[in-house]
Parts: structure tokens; sequence; C-alpha cells
């Protein structure tokens, strides 16, 4: 937003991949700086279990009698959570179906966070437009007896609406009065909360002779049909993970968005519509974060309550990061957190390690792999000077 | 072409007219004052159409109690009057005579008031329950919820003002309200270094701590590896959910009364100034964390714009390389900033748990921290003007947890209006703000 | 003060910007630094000022050496520096902006505003260099934020001046007014380093002058030393200082601007009341000191602005409210002024920058997928045609030099029937070559029979190109001229004079 990057100096230029660099070359620095930092993250996150563990901390007061005591507790208290986070999330037919599960939405919803991203908008609404997907959804899927196939179409449909709607408001006050897209979806959050609570206290939307504020499941007429056990929602939205691609990287429409995402001046300058690109971007990434909530709701048949999207809405904003806003990215992360999410449970059970223990983690994996030169310092890799920005700088 | 004698110097020229154009922006403002005022009386003749019984109850308090009797009330003139404001300010809206800057700030002001009087004639009146809810004095509830937006929204100013994006201030909220609640918990159950009275200021400091470690962060990956801002905010409030709630979960239950079940912080009253009528309980019977947001609001203010360090910090924040050409250090500017602004996300933080109501939940701030960031930039990048955003925010809170007694409007609507009011604030009044131009810029030497 | 540069190199990566310079400035002397854009006189001047640190070399004052680890360094050692880019706070004062960095403050830090304030009207009254130390900077005309940016060097005792493009933004007597200051600083003994491509400049005030040209010193001349002779050794080849053209066959009138107002998002009213005509195979030249309307002028032709009153009529119908896609698809090439900020996007690959506005087309796309192989194969032709230097037509466009950027952005305009050409600051900071380039394809679209607009605030482009020039001045059109008016007068008119009555040859 600034005039002072546009005047730079004519004289630095920037290092050139060579032109016989394959593609897998050019992915290397990437994918070298990304297992760094998931190392890294790792070892920060085992430094914390250490340090939090009752017993080891207890062992830290007789450590110049008993050293041995502090780093055999410490490494047992390491390996007791790290390996009840691998098994929980990759060590049984049940915990990678688990992991699958938990990836489809956070791959959806990373999807759509991703699609902002690429037309220069930082969409942190994921949540708020879930929400509100969720409600039509619902809605459609346990209100309603219809034959199954359509009734699975017209409830995922309504998750789509719900959340272009709540996207495309964002997108729309962005055009047309300038409205900051990171307050205003941070407000339709909670506004979404609000309406989906709204909701849940109608008689229509509770089990009956309940009155908490839980729906019933959807109608197994409008629930994806499962495939070895994994719900075939997640095929969904790998199939929107290509779909999103082919958009963005072979359409007249991507070609706008990454443009008005480049340089919004440019942009207008070529003919393009910068409003009508912010709006459609929001709600189409509205409509991917209702599909993430179909996910739950259609695919694991979980009841609508207000808990519907868990933290899964903020966990796209970083699966967007880490996948550096490109949907093959975008399903990576997405599975990588899926599994750290479901190991995080098994990690609890048996370990007694909080689950919120791979929401640090997430965090670090993500903030490391945006300071590569951090990560190419503690691991001595040369540096090969390439910036990993997904998107504009400044409001 | 020889022509130069017949050429005259500006100076000799007459003056020549401007053409007479109606600028697009303030076209667009007239509409928008139009709209809103005739908005708002329509929704005042409503309210004051809507009313059968006139009779409502008051009392100048925060609540009702024995010294404090509800008084009676009669909405006709309050309901009417507000109708008659809002309606002089529709005409000169529509004339396009509404008064610029100042004197239209507090005109609009006085719409808002009469407004929300209006409104309360009609929500108190005709309660159809057993239990009669009476008016109450909104400011001591607002001051109090404004406390920890108000000091996040000073950290807010000081960094972007420094050319910092802060995101991170729920983050810096939830830091700081853990630590508070831990260092209070463990004064307390010790014992041996701390007077029990102490206790809870002394969590201010760990609140002061927490804030400061986590801008410690902010500034260690914005500053030194140039992470993208707006992206370490949000990561930044990731990590410190994370960390907290996990924190709190190896807390074992035994040891939760040494660690998490802190003291809160007393009401100091100080006399002379909390005597005065209405506002004086209101305003000087808080805790020291709303002394302490009085005495920062003015500190930050005058820092920023009075003293050399103030300068700097905004030039930095404005043209970092025209600083670095006199010699001003920016980093060294920057990271001042950002971690002087820890301090008092810091101190926010602390009241969601020694400030308020004691122990530390999992997410206790419970996104707070973003509100406060709006603050800051309604109240476009000043404190002053940020405080003022917060305490709108705070009204609207205590409002709505005033009117959960009184049945005329769904809870739901009434949760979600301070959020709609921010939209509608950002959007139709705010809308294409200037942030201090380098704001989110990492500075790089050439 | 005697100034000693010894040996000074700078290299980013495997580029050398500067290559073991040697410079001697003595105390008193006016020395020039002469080279075309990008010849690396901005990158010796960083390092002499502190903000780039030297790969190689040494700098002396007085013999002795000296390193500058920061501008504050150099500030100390007696250097100060007004650069290309004003290093202005717009939002602070004149004072604020003076006192930064060595404030005047009372007890703890606070600021003494008024002091401050004092200090600036002593320097501008010592040097004659009128500002109001109250006014906020970004309500100056840029000629007096050189002021501000000149008090603000002296207010440092600056026994050294390094003056880096100062005459860009300035009208002809402003120069004049410029060049007499410096006269009246060296007088005074100040030592002034004075940085410029423009030959006429050197030669008016400089005592000793110094060629660079790719970072390397090519040679000295004295101020004698004619403009031929000069250019040659700044570019490495002799120079036609003159473009190559026929007179104008001017046709009907296709682009015509009725009383167009502009008012821009600050609501200040940028264009006044502005009516010329554009006719086939002509060019307009549109001449005027920087920030005088003419970006707003031109936004509005493409439909980026929308006038606020007036019409624009193309072809006789009335386009004024157009938005640049329809304009674009009627027929107006535009080539803006800024081309980092508006005319391409630099993370794209030439390829994709190439098809910018003409995705859309059906050579490109059918209307929902773009076809890749159309504009490889559109790339790799315009990169012949046009000589765009490039790794490959998949490498981003900002990992390309200035000139080759403009040539992209022109390329891509060039490539679809023109029936306008609007051209703003078509060559700024491009060399030399590109210069030529880029004048000779202006003129060939004339000779097709565009109708050609070409904003400048060179007026030796203006001169160079134009069959009739309109000088803008606060908003307006001032006067419509012929090319051969003489240089001060034009001078006068961007200064706000009015053409005189029997001067409009247009």
């Amino acid at each position: 937003m600034s005039e002072t990057t546009t005047t730079q100096e004519p004289v630095a230029p920037q290092p050139k991949p060579s032109p016989g660099a394959s593609r897998w070359e050019a992915w290397l620095p990437t994918v070298k700086d990304t297992l760094g930092a998931i190392v890294l993250a790792l070892l920060v996150g085992a430094l914390l279990i250490i340090f939090s563990t009752p017993r080891v901390i207890e062992s830290l007061s007789y450590f110049f009698s008993y050293p041995w005591d502090f780093f055999r507790y410490a490494a047992i208290a390491v390996w007791d959570g790290y390996s009840a986070l691998l098994d929980g999330s990759l060590g049984s037919p049940g915990a990678i179906v688990r992991t699958l599960e938990r990836a489809a939405p956070l791959i959806c919803a990373g999807l759509g966070v991703s699609l902002a991203f690429r037309a220069g908008m930082f969409n942190i609404g994921a949540q708020g437009q879930m929400l509100v997907g969720g409600i039509l959804a619902g809605w459609i899927g346990f209100h309603f007896d219809l034959p199954v196939g359509l009734h699975l179409l017209l409830a995922l449909l309504g998750a789509l609406v719900g959340g272009a709607v709540w996207g495309g408001i964002a997108g729309f006050l962005k055009a047309q009065t300038g409205a900051h897209e990171v307050i205003t979806t941070i407000m339709l959050n909670y506004v979404g909360r609000f309406l989906l609570l709204y909701f849940l206290a109608k008689e229509s939307f509770q089990r009956p002779g309940q009155e908490n504020l839980l729906s019933p499941p959807v109608a197994d007429s409008a629930s994806f049909p499962s495939i070895l056990g994994v719900h075939t929602g997640f095929f969904v939205a790998v199939l929107a993970a290509l779909l999103i691609w082919w958009l963005l990287e072979r359409s007249t429409w991507g070609f706008e968005i990454r443009a008005v995402g480049a340089n919004p001046d440019a942009a207008r300058t070529a003919g393009m519509s910068v409003a009508r690109v912010y709006i459609t971007a929001m709600t189409v990434a509205g409509m991917l974060a209702g599909l993430a909530v179909a996910m739950q709701l259609l695919g694991r048949q979980d009841p609508l309550g207000d808990q519907i999207a868990g933290t899964i809405g903020f966990d796209a904003i970083t699966v967007a990061l880490l996948g550096r806003a490109t949907p093959l990215g975008t399903v990576l992360a997405g599975l990588l957190f899926g599994a750290l999410s479901s190991g995080g449970l098994a990690m609890q059970a048996a370990a007694g390690v909080p689950p919120e223990m791979s929401q640090v983690l997430q965090a670090l994996i993500v903030l490391f792999v945006a300071a590569p030169a951090l990560v190419r310092g503690v691991f001595r890799m040369r540096d090969t000077g390439q910036a990993s920005t997904v998107m504009a700088k400044g409001w | 072409m020889g022509v130069t004698d017949t050429i005259k110097a500006p100076e000799a020229g007459t003056p020549i007219e401007e053409p007479r154009v109606r600028d697009r922006a303030d076209l667009a403002r007239q509409v928008r004052l139009v709209i809103t005022f005739a908005i708002t009386l329509a929704l005042l003749v409503w309210f004051a159409l809507n009313i059968e019984n006139t009779s409502v109850t008051y009392v100048l308090g925060e609540r009702v109690t024995v010294d404090d009797k509800p008084k009676e009330l009669t909405t006709t003139w309050v309901s009417w009057g507000a109708v008659v404001v809002s309606a002089v300010a529709l005409v000169l809206a529509a004339l396009n005579r509404f008064p610029r800057r100042w004197p239209g700030a507090l005109l609009a002001l006085l719409v808002g008031i009469t407004f929300y009087l209006g409104f309360l004639m009609w929500a108190y009146a005709d309660q159809g329950g057993a239990f009669q809810a009476a008016i109450a004095n909104p400011i001591p509830g607002t001051m109090r919820i404004a406390t920890p937006l108000v000091l996040g929204a000073l950290a807010g100013c000081l960094c972007e003002r420094a050319g910092v994006i802060n995101i991170a201030i729920e983050g810096q909220f939830l830091a700081g309200a853990f630590f508070a609640s831990v260092f209070t918990s463990v004064a307390y159950s010790s014992l041996v270094f701390i007077p029990v009275a102490l206790c809870a200021p002394f969590g201010l400091v760990g609140g002061v701590i927490a804030g400061v470690g986590v801008a410690a962060m902010l500034g260690l990956f914005a500053l030194r590896y140039e992470v993208n801002q707006v992206v370490l905010g949000v990561v930044l409030v990731a990590f410190a959910s994370g960390l907290t709630a996990f924190l709190l979960g190896q807390i074992p239950g035994s040891e939760k009364d040494t660690f998490n079940n802190p003291q809160i912080l007393e009401e100091i009253r100080i006399p002379g100034l909390a005597d005065i009528p209405v506002l004086g309980e209101a305003l000087f019977n808080q805790t020291i964390l709303v002394y302490l947001m009085y005495v920062s609001v003015a500190v930050v203010t005058f820092l920023l714009f009075e003293t050399r360090w103030g300068l700097r910090v905004r030039s930095v924040g404005e043209h970092p390389k025209a600083a670095d050409t006199v010699g001003i250090r920016v980093n060294r500017v920057r990271w001042q900033a950002v971690l002087l602004g820890g301090v008092f996300a810091g101190l926010g933080g602390a009241y969601y748990t020694v400030g308020s109501t004691g122990a530390f939940d999992r997410d206790v701030s419970a996104g707070t921290g973003f509100i406060a960031l709006a603050a800051v930039i309604m109240g476009r990048w000043h404190p002053i003007g940020a405080t003022f955003a917060a305490i709108f925010f705070g009204f609207m809170w205590n409002l709505q947890n005033q009117l959960s007694f009184v049945d005329k409007l769904p809870v739901e609507l009434l949760g979600a209006a301070p959020y709609l009011a921010t939209i509608i604030a950002v959007a139709g009044f705010v809308g294409r703000v200037r942030p201090p131009a380098a704001d989110g810029e990492p500075y790089v030497k050439s | 003060m005697h100034l000693e540069i010894r040996g000074l190199t700078k290299r980013f990566g495997s580029f050398t910007a500067n290559d073991k310079i040697d410079l001697t400035i003595e105390p008193g002397e006016i020395h020039c630094l002469l080279g075309e854009n990008g010849a690396g006189k901005s990158t010796l001047m960083n390092m002499l000022y502190g903000l780039l640190d030297p790969t190689e070399g040494e700098i002396l004052i007085d013999e002795k050496p000296v390193a500058f680890a920061s501008p504050g360094d150099a500030i100390a050692a007696g250097i100060g520096m007004v650069h290309q880019h004003f290093m202005l706070v717009p939002v602070f004062t004149v004072a604020e902006n003076v006192m930064l960095g060595r404030e005047q403050t009372r007890a703890m830090g606070v600021l003494n505003r008024p002091q401050a304030a004092e200090r600036v009207r002593e320097l501008s009254e010592r040097y004659g260099l009128k500002v109001d130390p109250d006014r906020l900077v970004e309500q100056l005309p840029v000629g007096v934020q050189q002021r501000v940016e000149i008090i603000k060097a002296l207010a440092n005792d600056a026994e050294v001046l390094i003056l880096d493009e100062p005459t860009a933004v300035l009208t002809p007597q402003e120069i004049d007014e410029l060049m007499d200051i410096m006269r009246e600083l060296k007088a005074r003994g100040t030592s002034i380093i004075f940085i410029t491509h423009k030959l006429r400049e050197v030669k008016a005030v400089g005592d000793r002058i110094t060629v660079i040209r790719r970072g390397k010193v090519v040679g000295t001349a004295a101020p004698e030393t004619s403009e031929a002779e000069l250019a040659e050794m700044m570019v490495g080849r002799s120079v036609k200082l003159k473009v190559d053209k026929d007179a104008a066959k001017s046709g009907d009138v296709v682009l015509e601007a009725r009383n167009v107002t502009v008012v821009d998002p600050r609501g200040h009213l940028v264009v006044k009341d502005v009516s010329f005509e554009a006719r086939a195979g002509e060019v307009l030249g549109i001449a005027g000191v920087q920030g005088n309307g003419q970006t707003e002028l031109i936004k509005s032709l493409l439909g980026l602005l929308r006038p606020a009153a007036g019409e624009i009529y193309l072809d006789g119908r009335d386009i004024s409210h157009h938005g640049p896609r329809q304009s674009l698809e009627d027929g107006i090439g535009y080539i803006p002024e800024d081309r980092s900020h508006d005319g391409f996007v630099g993370s794209f690959s030439v390829r994709e920058n190439l098809v910018l506005d003409l995705f859309r087309h059906p050579d490109y796309s059918n209307g929902l997928a773009l076809d890749l192989e159309a504009m490889r194969k559109n790339a790799d032709h315009r990169i012949e045609e046009f000589d765009i230097r490039t790794e490959s037509a998949d490498a981003p466009v900002s990992a390309l030099s200035g000139g080759n950027q403009q040539k992209v952005v022109v390329a891509r305009e060039f490539s679809r029937p023109l029936k306008v050409l609007i051209a703003s600051q078509p060559t700024r900071g491009v060399d030399v070559g590109s210069i030529e380039f880029m004048h000779k394809r202006i003129i060939a679209e004339r000779d097709r029979g565009t109708a050609v607009i070409v904003v400048s605030t060179e007026l030796d482009e203006i001169f160079a190109l134009s069959d009739r020039i309109a000088v803008m001045y606060d908003g307006r059109v001032v006067g419509t001229v012929s090319p051969d008016i003489a240089r001060e007068d034009i001078g006068l008119m961007m200064a706000g004079a009015h053409e005189p009555a029997e001067g409009g040859a247009a």
C-alpha cells in the first residue's frame, strides 16, 4: 500500500532460476525448508513437553545428585508423546481413516484461505463461513426426507451457498467501501456464530424432546457414502483442490485473481475489475469453507452445534500458509495437520500430553516455514536467498 | 516565435476561477449521513410509537441496591426528544449543512446518545415478565470491559505507528492472562516474599512479562526474519492459544490452587473524585488496572506526539528510509515500540484473570484481542481515537449484558450487535483509512 | 573538507554495480557526476552516505580513512545528501522533518517545536530558501519539498552536499534558482557533488565532470567539453540527440477532451476544465512539471478516474463513462507513468505480462480457459520483435532491467490495433539505447496514423517527439504551442504563465 515499494533501484537483480532447472529442482529448497521447519517445531515441542511434565521438573530438584533421572524422565516423556502422536495418526487403518477425515475439512477450508490469498486478501473468516454453510446444510440434511443422492446434493449445495454468502459479504464490503477484510471477516465469524446459535435455539433444529443446542445428525440419505471406511467427502475435497488448481493456473478468471492479488493497480490499468475479483474470489473462498463444514456434517455426520467447526476455520489459515497458497501445498499441509490433530488426541490418551500440543506444533511449523532464514541457520543449510511470501505486505 | 515579452509571469496574472464541481466523496458523505439519520429517525419514531405504558424505572448506580432504589421516569419526553434531535440532524444532512470536523463529531455523538436513550425507553417499557428491570448506569460496566480493549489498542497503536503490524494482540492477551494468574497464584500460595494484598498486583507483573515475551517473538520474526506480519500475527495467536491451553492442561488437578487460582484485584476508591455524581463511582471506584489504563492512554499519546522518541517512532512507521538517512536506527526504534506495546497488551491480558474472574481458562480472552485491533483501525492509529473506539465496544457489550434481563430482543441479536456495529462502522464510516505508510514492511537496506 | 574515494567497489551477488571507482572532491567545488540511468551513480553516493557498505575500497576525509556504518556517521563527518526520491516524512511538518534525527528537546526528551521552527527560519533566511516551517510536507509542491531537503542537509552543517538528480522535478526557472543556490553554497565553501544525466546542467554549473558508465569511471572532463562529446562518453558510442522524423500528416480528430475536470480520491481538484484534441498521425506532447494534473488527466482518458465534469470523445463517441476495459477494447493503448506500479505484475512471467490486457481476446482464451500455447507463441514473437532481454519467456518481469520491463509494456500495447496511444513518461529510468528504441517506435506508430499523446516532464523528450505541445500547470492546460517555441518560454508556461494571444501556433 505504500509508494516506497514501487520505486526500487534498478541495480540489484534477483537471482534467476537457471533455465535448465527441472520442476523438482525448483521445489527442492521449499521442500527442504518445510522439512526443516517441521523438525525444528518437533524439537521445540519436545522441550515444552520436557519442561511441563511434573515428573521431569521434580527430577530437576535433585539434578546434581541424580542427573540421570532427569534425562531418563525427559526422554520417556518425549518418546511417549511423540510415539503416541505417530501411532494415533498413521499407526493403524483406523488411525489413517481418522487422519484423512480430519484432513478433509482442513483441505477444503485451507483452499478457501489460499484462494483469497492469491487474490491478495486475508480471509480469516473461514470459521464464520463454515458455520453459516452449516446452518443451511444441516437443516436440509436433517429436516427433509429426500431421495438418496438428491438429498446429499441439496445439502451440499446448501453448505456452498451459505459459505458463499458469508464470504461474499466480506468481498463485497472490501470492493465497495474498502473495509479491510481482516476486520470484517473476524467480525463476521462472531456474527455467524450468533446466527447459528439463533437457529439452534429454534425447535426445528433440535433433537425431539431435547433442549440443548445440538441438532440431530443428518439423514443417511444426505451423507457421503464410505469407501474402505473413509467417507467419500475426502475425495470430493481432493477434487476441489484439482478444480481450484485448474481455475487458478489455467482459467481467465484465475489469471485475473492472480494479477489482482499480485498488483491490483496494474490489474486495474489492464482493464480488470478489481472489485469483481474481490467479490468472486471471496464468494468462492466461502464456498470452499462451506464444503469444509459439509465434510463434518455430511461426511462424519456430526450433529450441528456451535462446535461444529471446532478450530478448523482458524487452522485453515495455517494450512494455507504452510501450503504456500497453492492447491497441492494445501492438500499436503491439510494431510499433515490432519495427522497432527488425530495424533494429538491419541497423545492425550496414551501419554497424558494435552492435545493442544498439536496446535502448538502447527503454529511453530508455520512460524518456522515463514522464517526460512532461521531454519537454515539452525540446520546450517545453504542460504539460497529465496523468500517464501505468499501475500502482499501491509494492510 | 519571439514571444518572450508577451508571456506573463504567473504573479501578474489575475486569479483564475476554479471550476465548480461537486466532489464525489462529499456527495457520498451526504448520502451516507442522510441514510444513517433516516434510519435512526425511523427507528426512534417506531420505538416511541410502540410504548404503551410510558413508565420505566432507573437507577444512577450500576445496579439496584438498598440505598439506590429505582426511580420512576416517563418515557414520552425522552422518546420524542430523541426523535426531534435526529430529525434535526437529518434535515441538516439533507441540506448538506451538517457540520464538519469536531462540531460534526459532537453532533453525531449527541444523535448517538439520544438514540441510545430512545432505544432504552422502548426496551425497558412494557416488560412482560414478573421481574421489572430498571435502567442502570452503563458507565461502570463500560469502563471495566473497555479496559483491556484500550490497553490492547494502545499496544496496537505503538507497534503500527512504528510500522509493525500487530495482529497478535489476542495472543498477548492470552499469554498475559495466563501468567498473571500463575504469578498471583504462586505468590499467594507461597506467601513468602509477597504480602497478600500485593499478590494480585504482582500478577500484573506476570502479565507484563508474558505480553513482552510475545512481543519479543513478534519483533524477532518480523524484524529479524522479516516474516510477513499479518501471517505472523495469526500464527502467534494460534501459538499463544495452544501454548496456554497446553500449559493449563499440564497443571495437575492437585496443583491447581498453586498455579491457577489467583486473588483478584480489589477496587480502590479514590476519595473526592469518586463522589462526583453519576460519573464518580463509575470512573474512580475501580481496580488499579483501570487507573493504569487511564494513565497509559495519556502516556502513550504524549510519548508518540510530544517526545523525541515518538517522533522517531512515527518516522520509522511512515518513511523508514528517511529516518535511516538521518541516522536513526530503524529496527532498534521498532523493537522499542513493539516491546513497549507488549507491556500494555500484557496488562490488558491480565484483566481476564486477576482483573476480573480469577482462574485462567482456555481462550479466556475470547477474541477480544481482535476487537482491540479493530479499535486501532477505527481509531485511525491514534491512541485517543482507538480509546474511544474501544470504549464504544465496551459500551455495546455492557448494553448487551444489561439488556439480557429484558426479553425484548433475541439474545443472539444482542450478542452479535457489537460485531455488527463494527462492520457497519468500518464499512460505512471508516472505509479506506490511511495506515502509517510503511506499516507491515520490513526495513531492508537496499 | 577534502574528500577522496579510492577503489570503491560494490557487488550485488554476481552483479558489479560499482567497479573500483576513484574520485576526489576538493573543498568548495561543484563536482558533477554524469552517467545514464543505471550507471551506478546512486549506488556510489549511497556508499558515500553510509546507506550501503562498500564491498571493497575506502573513503578518505582530509587524507584519513573513514568508515560509515550508517548515514548517522556520514552526517557527523559533514556529508549531507539530497535524495532523488525525497527522504521526507509526508505527514510531518517542515520543522519536524528538519529536526528528525537531531531533535531540539526540552528536559526528558520532550520536543521543542518552536526552537526547531526557529532554526528552519534562520537557515531559510541565510540561504534564501523560502519555506514555512509549520506546513505539512505533503501539502508542499515538489520544488519546495526539495528546498526542505536542502535545508535538512544544511542544518547538519554539511561541508559536502550530494545532490542526486535534483532537477528532475523542477521547471527550467526553478532549475536556474537551484543553480544559483548551488553557486551561493559554493561561495560559502561547501563542496557539492551534483549527480545528473542532463548535459546542459553539467555544463552550466560544474567545475569538474566525472563520467560513469556501467559502474566504472570512464573519464573526467572540463565543463567546456561539447554536449556531443559528453554524451558519447556517457553512453559509450555516438548518440543521436535528435529523433529522426518527418513532418506529421495530421488527420481527423480521434480523441477529444472537453472541459474535463477531475477530483482525486482525496477530494482535491487536480484537473481543471481541460480541453484538447488529439489527431490521427500526430504526436500531442503534454508538458509540465510533475504533479500538475497530467497523471490524473490521462487516467481519466483511459477511464481509471471518472471525470467529475466534462466529456471525453473517441471518434465522436462519448466515452466519459467507460471503464479501462472498454477503453482498451476500443483501441486506446496506454503506457502508464509508473510501470512497476501500474504497468506490469512483477511476479508474473514475461509471457503472462505480454497478454495482461489481452487475455480475454479470442486469440488467447476461449472465455473460460487460457490458451497457453497461443500465449507462448505471442511471447516468443514479441520478445524477438522488441528485443526484450530475458532469460526466457517464463522469467518473472521483476527480474528484468528497467528498460526491458518498459519494453514488455510497450510490446503489449503495440500488439493490437490502436486508435490512440497514450504514453506517460515512456522513457523514465531507462538507458539511452532503450530511449532511442522507444522514441522510434512511438514515431512509427504515429506514422501509421495513430493519434499519440505523450506525457513527459522531460522537456527534451517533449521537444523530440511532439508535433504540438500542450503545457499543463496547476491542473489546467495553460496553452498549446508548436515545438519550435523557445525553451524559456515553455518554462514560463510550466510555471503558470499564459501563452501569448498570437502564440497558439497549433
